[in-house]
């Protein structure tokens, strides 16, 4: 493994610095220095499993490059995979509204979940398109995460995860038990087509999208990693087409590209080009 | 202020429901059965009932069954919150006129996110 020099921003020395950098240098992800805390809930099973010390002899093992499983393993453990079932579900209900709404041209519409994590975003959309009737979009769902697409591309829920946000009559419709876990029926799970991509570094999704979800995401990066990343997706974008972000977040200050939508409040469109200063 | 029943026999339960429950800013009252529950809806119907099912003197079914048929003009919100976590319980539970299902274990978060759903956070 090779290590870039740390971010000159970043104030970190030492171990953790030294793993800080690792994650931003694999992800473009930030780990700001009031959030330290994560690498001693995230890294502490990861230690006790390789048999390593404290964060020194694991930095020492990176460096080492014995393993070159060890680094992959490190940063699975640190990315947050943190998301629910209908995770602000107006915003979701947004989407297939304004998805109705979009022109028909004759072709599917094209739906991008970027940085789905574990499913949930991308099933909670394939269940209102779902149960709105009418031509199913096609769905894409990436993330950085191998470990997390495995469990998205299973389907499969703990209970805590399902009570989270998800509605129990849609539990009984969408999801089957099996032990003590759910299922998303193969139904739901076939209509989302999921893939690897580090919104950091590889090129977007080939072809124009309708609508790119890119929620609590852009808030791991940094001010030019957010602005490279806006900019790549406003050319995911087809004209016309939408960008959803969290909460959050915004697109104001990071690029011209992108501008809020007229149409959809709290959504983002590609700006007119006389509004560029670029 | 919304306002919660807390329907179950288990002290314990009770306990940790109210205290989630009051950190969600609800006013909580409890009751320890059934029968308990449908006389305190008669005499001030709460926003929203957390009900367990198996409870002695009136089970938390019995309970929703006749909460239904009185003549409470706003009847509460009814979330089971019960160990009984298989699918056919949950579909009677629905059918009987269930809101929503919490299956125990339940956590802050569960509970805000049912409550949520129907309404009531």
């Amino acid at each position: 493994m090779t290590l870039r020099p740390m971010p000159a921003a970043a104030p970190r020395v030492g171990a953790t610095g030294i793993i800080a950098a690792l994650l931003e240098q694999r992800t473009g992800q930030q780990l700001a220095p009031n959030r330290s805390w994560r690498l001693d809930a995230t890294l502490k099973p990861l230690l006790r499993e390789r048999g390593l010390a404290d964060f020194d002899e694991l930095v020492g093992a990176l460096l080492g490059a014995r393993d070159p499983s060890l680094a992959d393993a490190v940063v699975e453990a640190l990315l947050n995979q943190e998301t629910s079932f209908f995770r602000d579900a107006g915003v979701l209900e947004q989407v297939v509204e304004a998805a109705a709404a979009m022109p028909n041209e004759g072709g599917r519409l094209r739906i991008w979940s970027a940085g789905c994590s574990t499913g949930q975003e991308p099933l909670s959309l394939a269940m209102l398109f779902a149960e709105r009737g009418g031509d199913m979009p096609d769905i894409q769902a990436t993330d950085v995460s191998n470990g997390a697409l495995v469990r998205a591309r299973a389907g499969r829920y703990s209970q805590f995860e399902v009570q989270r946000g998800l509605p129990i009559r849609r539990l009984m419709q969408w999801f089957d038990p099996v032990g003590e876990d759910w299922v998303a029926k193969s139904d739901l799970v076939d209509r989302i087509r999921y893939r690897r991509l580090n919104l950091a570094s590889d090129p977007v999704l080939p072809g124009r999208f309708d609508i790119i979800l890119c929620r609590n995401v852009l808030l791991y990066f940094n001010a030019g990693m957010r602005a490279k990343v806006l900019d790549a997706l406003s050319c995911a974008l087809r004209p016309g087409g939408l960008l959803v972000l969290g909460a959050g977040e915004t697109v104001i200050g990071q690029t011209d590209r992108l501008e809020p939508s007229r149409d959809w409040r709290g959504f983002y469109a590609i700006a007119e080009p006389a509004r560029r200063t670029a | 202020m919304k306002s919660c029943l807390v329907v179950d026999d288990s002290k314990v339960i009770r306990k940790v429901a109210r205290h989630i429950l009051e950190g969600l800013s609800f006013e909580v009252r409890e009751a320890a059965d059934g029968r308990e529950a449908l006389d305190a809806c008669l005499d001030s119907p709460p926003d929203v009932v957390l009900l367990d099912w198996n409870m002695p003197v009136m089970s938390g079914m019995d309970f929703l069954r006749a909460l239904r048929e009185t003549a409470i003009p706003d009847k509460p919100k009814v979330v089971f919150c019960t160990t009984e976590n298989g699918i056919a319980y949950i579909r009677a539970a629905i059918e009987a006129g269930a809101d929503e299902y919490v299956m125990k274990p339940f956590d802050r978060e569960t509970l805000q996110s049912k409550l949520q759903i129907v309404g009531m956070a």
